[in-house]
This record gives structure tokens, sequence and C-alpha cells, in this order.
């Protein structure tokens, strides 16, 4: 009777922890989809239609580079990645933007992002902000041509026969462009700077509120900096991510603009507003928490979140592009393997250079 | 910021499914059947195996002599009941390999009769020496599952003058409640082998470390410590792998043991509170190690149980006893779920180190379908050893050795913890363990071509020497030919 037992050899551990790959991809969907729902809600069914093309065309691509290489799609598909770059994409593009906007934009993260390097866990850089990256440079004025606010249903939204000249033949067939778009709070800014026109006047219109809500022009999954935090906070909790590179990005920019902020208020932005504006929020959490392009040790990605909060910080501020998230999340991934490199844990027994630590024994003397 | 991994006590570690519940309240089963045949090996501990003192045929009684120590570490082996030897021979290891290994078969009289021993009225008036001695003479070994030679840990704490022994309570692997069940029904007989410790290893003050999860063991010990102010016992977080003796350590001493030392080289040792008790037996009952408790659990036991048994036993009699369903047993495990090893078979004896034998059913196993590393890097900031898991399978992966010890390889304590929480079920520890053979392998590949090569130098350098000599030997005969013909050419030459 018992001979009959069919053994499996393995070494430990034998049990396991209940997450996989396509767990942990559900959770960052989870947590992004309150400030994605948000955006589609804000800018209409064109925003639907981006979303939906984008992610579709992201899976599209995985599935044409798996084939390539003489893969097996379906399995692969099925772990989320995909879906979740695609996502992510989506979330950073003009909500209004053309179909090809999101197509070539996932093209860029699937193909160039991810597949050339061999596919998932092999990329150096995000492949969503390299998607994100390369389309403002290519196409600058799709990709800062900002929908005004024009909520679903509403009476100066599109329906949805509008929303397909949108999403197919570009903005202006649905009526003057300087009538349904406008300027993000950020890059206003920058414009009136360049006026000569300081602070406290340029921003006399600017409610914060609606920032924080996400009641405003932006990107289509990063208007609300308070649902995309909470997101961040419920990964957090959830074990998804570690506080470690959000905590140090986000403080790393409050810090710097406090004090830039406090010591000339005419030049340089509150920290309120920059926090809750851009894509801050969004990347904080869900993109320099990326595993595959941030440090791997804690102490790692403190410097590695703080990095990228200074370059972001560096960039709005003095650079030509009113954001620098994009920018700063590239720069950090390319020293993400010198940052491994140089920050790693002490081994047990040994000092930091690899030595055996010294004993700090006495032997005793005997007791009597 | 990088104090960040400093000082902090405990590092790493998961918080692991337990199922301790499965056997932990009930008490440990007495009545296991004498097996009819009972399968010694002769190394059941680190280091040399030991030699059979006892011819097939002959009769022994319970706790007599049957392999004895060879050398400075190593450990004897005695019968786990009485009866006759019938088979000195080779048997399949309790090991995932199952190879061969020199095993003395028993075969049981039913008697169970032990041998007259000489019984000390006080344990305190002997030598520490002496307390070793008979340690060793018990074939005492650390009962955690490390197997080391109790006696020589006792010595090398005599010898480093320790200040504190640590009692291992910790019991982190999951399924297991040997140690749990055994300090909650025999706490005194535990803490009296901890006071017998103490005077061998001439040490001041005890402390013993139980996890969190196990209240009523906790109790127990804390109630039969109490009357002794130098033996404290305390409560310490429920974390795998607190058992590890370095990571108790230094959560209750905040050192920790340099790499390449022992433990007492800073004034600590460490005992499992099994190995306590075994002291206490061999102290006070003058009985040798011949049994041992054995949780057998998992999801396919239909009585899961701690039961003690006599060393030797096949597991396929403990399966009878706890009613083993083979269709759904889809892994054997002795040890725990964390560290344990698989068998190939059960017709394998319980040992020294076999603290559990597991069956587990297909859904309490970690799936085996593998994916790409994700680089989430929970296998760094769970591990206990402060190694980077995910970097070194990768250069396990690519066939780069070196790189993997550069990072630490050899500092791996197959603890498994960064196994159980990779989401793309990466056989991490498999690759480690694969690794550390290899190189192993290539380390004495090496010597053993240096060795060949110093042979071939000194065999060449000698048949030069050789050579050198014969030439000037023949040099100095044809110079003294010559020198001959010369002078008899003079001698001629005069006449």
């Amino acid at each position: 009777m018992i001979a009959s037992i069919k053994l499996k050899m393995a070494s430990g551990a034998h049990a396991g922890a209940n997450t996989s790959v396509s767990e942990i991809m559900t959770q960052v969907m989870l947590a992004i989809a309150p400030a994605t729902v948000l955006g589609i809600f804000c800018f209409g069914w064109p925003a639907l239609n981006l979303f939906v093309i984008t992610v579709l065309s992201a899976l599209l691509f995985e599935a044409f580079c798996l084939r390539l290489a003489g893969r097996l799609a379906k399995p692969v598909l099925m772990d989320g990645s995909a879906i979740l770059t695609g996502w992510l994409v989506a979330m950073t593009l003009p909500p209004w933007a053309p179909w090809w906007i999101g197509v070539v934009g996932s093209g860029i993260a699937i193909i160039l992002g991810k597949q050339v390097y061999g596919g998932l866990g092999q990329n150096l850089f995000n492949p969503a902000m390299l998607a994100r990256v390369a389309l403002l440079i290519s196409f600058p004025i799709e990709m800062t041509t900002w929908a005004n606010v024009a909520p679903l249903f509403s009476s100066h939204a599109p329906n949805l026969a509008e929303s397909w000249a949108i999403t197919f033949s570009g903005i202006g067939s649905f009526g003057p462009v300087d009538a349904t778009t406008g300027a993000t709070t950020l890059g206003f800014v920058k414009t009136e700077f360049s006026q000569n026109r300081v602070l406290p006047d340029i921003l006399k219109d600017y409610s914060g509120m609606l920032d924080v809500i996400g009641w405003t022009r932006g990107s289509l999954g990063e208007t609300s900096s308070l649902l995309l935090g909470l997101g961040g906070i419920w990964l957090i909790r959830k074990g998804v991510i570690q506080w470690h590179i959000p905590v140090a990005l986000l403080a790393t920019v409050t810090v710097l603009s406090s004090l830039f902020h406090w010591s000339d208020s005419q030049h340089y932005l509150s920290p309120f507003v920059h926090l809750n504006s851009g894509a801050l929020m969004c990347v904080a959490f869900f993109i320099a928490t990326d595993y595959v392009t941030s440090p791997n040790t804690p102490a790692g990605q403190l410097v590695f979140g703080a990095g990228c909060g200074l370059l972001v910080f560096v960039i709005r501020t003095w650079g030509a592009y009113p954001e620098g998230t994009g920018f700063a999340v590239l720069l950090m991934n390319s020293a993400t393997p010198l940052i491994d490199y140089y920050i790693k844990p002490r081994i047990y027994g040994r000092n930091r250079n690899g030595k055996p630590i010294e004993t700090g024994h006495i032997k005793q003397e005997r007791k009597p | 910021m990088l104090n960040l991994f400093g000082s902090k006590r405990i590092r790493g570690g998961v918080h692991a499914e337990e199922h301790k519940s499965l056997t932990s309240a009930q008490a440990i089963a007495t009545d296991f059947p004498l097996p009819k045949r009972l399968y010694i090996p002769v190394q059941q501990h680190v280091g040399k195996p030991a030699e059979p003192v006892i011819k097939v045929g002959e009769q022994v009684l319970k706790g007599q002599l049957l392999a004895h120590s060879q050398g400075m570490v190593s450990a004897p082996v005695h019968a786990p009941s009485s009866g006759i030897i019938i088979d000195v021979n080779e048997y399949p290891a309790p090991h995932p390999s199952a190879l061969p290994i020199r095993t003395i078969v028993l075969e049981t009289d039913g008697n169970d009769k032990w041998l007259e021993s000489i019984l000390v009225a006080d344990p305190f008036t002997l030598s520490p020496e002496d307390i070793s001695l008979r340690v060793g003479a018990a074939g005492i070994v650390g009962m955690g599952g490390a197997t080391f030679p109790t006696a020589v840990k006792l010595n090398m704490g005599r010898e480093n003058k320790i200040h504190t022994l640590l009692i291992n309570g910790a019991e982190c692997e999951p399924y297991l409640t040997c140690d749990d069940r055994l300090m909650q029904e025999r706490a005194e007989q535990i803490i009296d082998g901890v006071r017998i410790m103490l005077h061998g290893m001439e040490a001041g003050d005890a402390i013993v470390a139980i996890e969190d999860n196990k209240p009523e063991a906790f109790a127990a010990m804390l109630t039969a410590a109490l009357p002794y102010p130098f033996i404290s016992v305390r409560q310490i977080p429920t974390r795998y792998p607190m058992g590890w003796d370095r990571q108790l350590i230094r959560y209750i001493t905040g050192l920790e043991v340099p790499v390449g030392s022992s433990s007492s080289e800073i004034g600590v040792t460490i005992h499992n509170v099994g190995t306590a008790y075994a002291v206490h037996n061999a102290i006070r009952h003058g009985q040798a190690l011949v049994s041992r408790i054995v949780t057998v659990s998992g999801g396919a036991v239909i009585k899961p149980v701690n039961v003690e048994v006599p060393l030797g036993t096949l597991i396929s009699d403990l399966f009878n006893f706890c009613h083993v369903r083979p269709d759904i047993t889809a892994r054997i495990i002795m040890g725990g779920p964390m560290m344990g090893d698989s068998l190939p078979h059960i017709n394998l004896p319980v040992v020294k180190a076999t603290s559990g034998i597991l069956a587990l059913t297909q859904s309490e196993l970690k799936s085996a379908d593998e994916q790409p590393c994700i680089r989430c890097a929970r296998c760094v900031s769970v591990c206990p050893a402060g190694l980077l898991p995910l970097d070194m399978a990768n250069n396990i992966r690519n066939n780069q050795l070196d790189a993997a010890v550069d990072l630490g390889l050899k500092d791996c304590i197959s603890c498994g913890t960064c196994s159980y929480v990779c989401p793309s079920n990466i056989p991490l520890v498999h690759y480690f363990k694969y690794a550390s053979g290899e190189v192993m392998a290539r380390q004495q590949a090496q010597h053993k071509s240096e060795q060949t090569k110093r042979l071939m130098d000194d065999r060449n350098a000698r048949m030069e020497r050789i050579a050198r000599q014969q030439q000037e030997e023949e040099a100095a005969r044809l110079a003294a030919k010559a020198e001959r013909e010369r002078k008899k050419a003079e001698q001629g030459e005069a006449a």
C-alpha cells in the first residue's frame, strides 16, 4: 500500500506564501483603479477610448514579441504585467490624445521598454516612463494638449459618436481647440513665469482642492493626488510596495520646495502645489516603486527616491519642461545598478567590508 | 542611513502559516508499539561515523553501546531496545539521496530491558569534565536537527569561559510541536538538564527562549525555572527563523557571532530544549540517547500526533501508527516544511535529528510553476543573513559561481525564507545548495590537480636529480679511468 506513494522531491522551502506575480499585478491595478475611473469620468468617452486602445495594444505587442521569440503567449499574458504596463502608459497620456499616441506609447513601452531586454524583470528603464518621455519629445503638441474637465453625461461633454471623432480624427473635430483645452497648473505657471509675472498673481485663481480631488486638467489618470495617494498607502499596507521610495521622493520634493518657497515665495512654488500637481503622486507610488527598475535594499531605495525627488524639483523649477517626473525616473533608473552595487546589506557576522566582525568577548575569570 | 541594517535585533524572517494546532494540544503518545526491527545508522551526527563494537548474532540490552565514537567530533550509538543484532550492513540513509549508510539492524525481543547502570546521587559533585564525558558517552547530539555532538560543545563552552547558556525553545518551523509538547509535559526535567549543563560548562546564567505562540510551554517552563534565579525564561517574537542559533543569539544578547567563529567565542553557547532533556536522562538516570519525540503531521495524516519512538524506527511504522493516507500524500519531509529534506520513500529510519515527519498534500506545497524574477526584492528583505538571494540565483543561473560566492553564498544558511516568499516560485535554496556543492567540488578538483601537479613536479625534480647524479658519477668514473690510464701510461713510460 505504502510503496505506491508517488513522491516529488524538492529542496525547501516546501511551503510558500500565497503570493504570485499575477496577484501582485492585480493589486497594483486595484490601487490605481479609483484614480483611473475618476480620470475617465472627468474626461469622458475619449478618455475611455484611449484607455482601451492603449491597454489592448500593449497586450497585442506583448503577444507579438512572445511569438517572435517562439514562446507561448497565453501564460505570459496571464501574469498581468502587460496589462499593467499599458494601463500605466494610458494614465500618463493627455486624456483626449489621438488613438495612435496610445498605440505608439504601448509599442515603445512593451517592445523597446521591456521585450528587447528579454521580457519581464529584465528591463533597465521603467517602460511606461520610457514611453512617456519618447512621446513627449517626439509629439510635443499632442502630448501637451490638455482637455478641459468635461464629465461624462454633462451637457458640454462629447457623446459617444463625438468621442470616436476626437480619438480618431483629433480634438479639432469636436470644436475649437482653444475652447475645449487649456493648460495644466504646472504648465500655466511655467508660461506665466516667462512673462515675468510672480506667483501670488499667477495663482490668484488657483483652487488647490480641485487639484487634490482631481477635478483639473492633466494626464488621464494622474490628476487626483488624493486617490493616488490613498491607493499607494493601501499598497504599502498590503506589503506590495515598501514605503522607502515614495516617502523619500515626496519628502525630498517637500523639503526642497519648502526651503525655496520660504526664501522666495514670488518665484518658487509652494510644496502644496508641487505635491498635488502633475504626475508626482502617481510616480511616487506606482512608477518609481517599479520592482524591476528600482534598487533592492531599503537604503538603496531611500537614495533612489531622494534622487528622483531632487531631479523632479530641479527639472520643474529650472528646466525647460513644466513637469520632470518622467526624466527624473529614467535618470534614476539608469543609476539603479550602481546604487545596488554600492549599497548592499551587511551580512550577518561580517562588517561592511565583508570581513568577520571583531568579538568583544573577554574570557571571564572562572568562578570559585 | 546605512544604520538601517545596523543594530536591529531581528533581521528578515517571515511569519509562516503555523499548522501547529494539528498536534500542539495532544499529549505526547507513549503507546507506540515496539517495532520488530530497528535500523540504527552508525552516523546520526556531525563528524566521524561511529565504529560498531558488536557482532551479528549478539544479544544486546537497551542502552548498550553498539558503535563507538571515533575521533574528536563524533558520537556513539546505543541499542534503542533489547534484542539480537541481525545485520550490520549498508541500508538507505534518511536523506533525499537515500544513499546507503552503514546500519546496525536490531531485532527486538519485546522485553525492552535496560542495561543496568550505576547512578550518581548528586551530579553537581561530579567534575565538569566528568559531565562532558558522560554526556558524550550517552551519544547526545544537538536535538534541534543540527546533531552536533553535545559533549564537544560543552567542552568548547568551558574552554571559552562562556557567561550565558541559551536554551533554544523557539521551534520556529511550522507543523513541528515536539519541543512545545516536551516543554509542556517535561519542563522540570528540561530545567534540571539546563542546571547540569551550566555545571558542565561552568557557566553562570541560562536563558530559555520560547516563541510567543507557545504560551502553555512558556508557563510550564517559567514555573519549573522559578526556584533557580540564574535561569530566566523569556518569550520571543514568533518569526521564522527565530530558532536559527545566531538569530536567537543576536536577539537575546544584541551580539553577532563573527563569521567563521563559534558562538562560545562571544561568550554564549546555545542548546536545544530536547538536548537539555537528553542530558537530564543521561546524568540522572544513566540512560543513553535511544529514543526521541517526533512530530508526525501534515494534511495527509489522519491522526497527527507527537510520538516518542525508539531511534531506528522505520517511517513506515510511524505512518501505520498515525494512519497516513498514501493516496493524497504529495511529499514526505523529514524536519519542518522550511528546512526539512524531502524523502524518496518511507523505508527509512528515524534518527537523532528527526524532529518531525510530515506527509503533505499538494495543496500544502508551494507551487512549482516557476516564473521570471520580477526583482521584487522580497527575498532580500526576509533574508536573516543579509544576503541578496535574487542576485545570487541570477549569477548561479549564468554559471558565475564565483560572483555568487562574492555575494555571500557561503553565508547562506538554507533557511528557505527566500523560497517561501518568492512570488515567482523560484526555488532559490535549490540554486544555492547546487552552487555550494559545485563550488566545493570545484575546489576539491582544483586541490586534486594542484596535488597532482605538485607530485609531478616532485617526480621531475627527483628524476632530474637522479640523472644529474648519474651524469656526475659517470663523469667521475670517466675521470678516474682517464687518471688510471694516465698513471698507467706514466708507469709504462717510466718502465
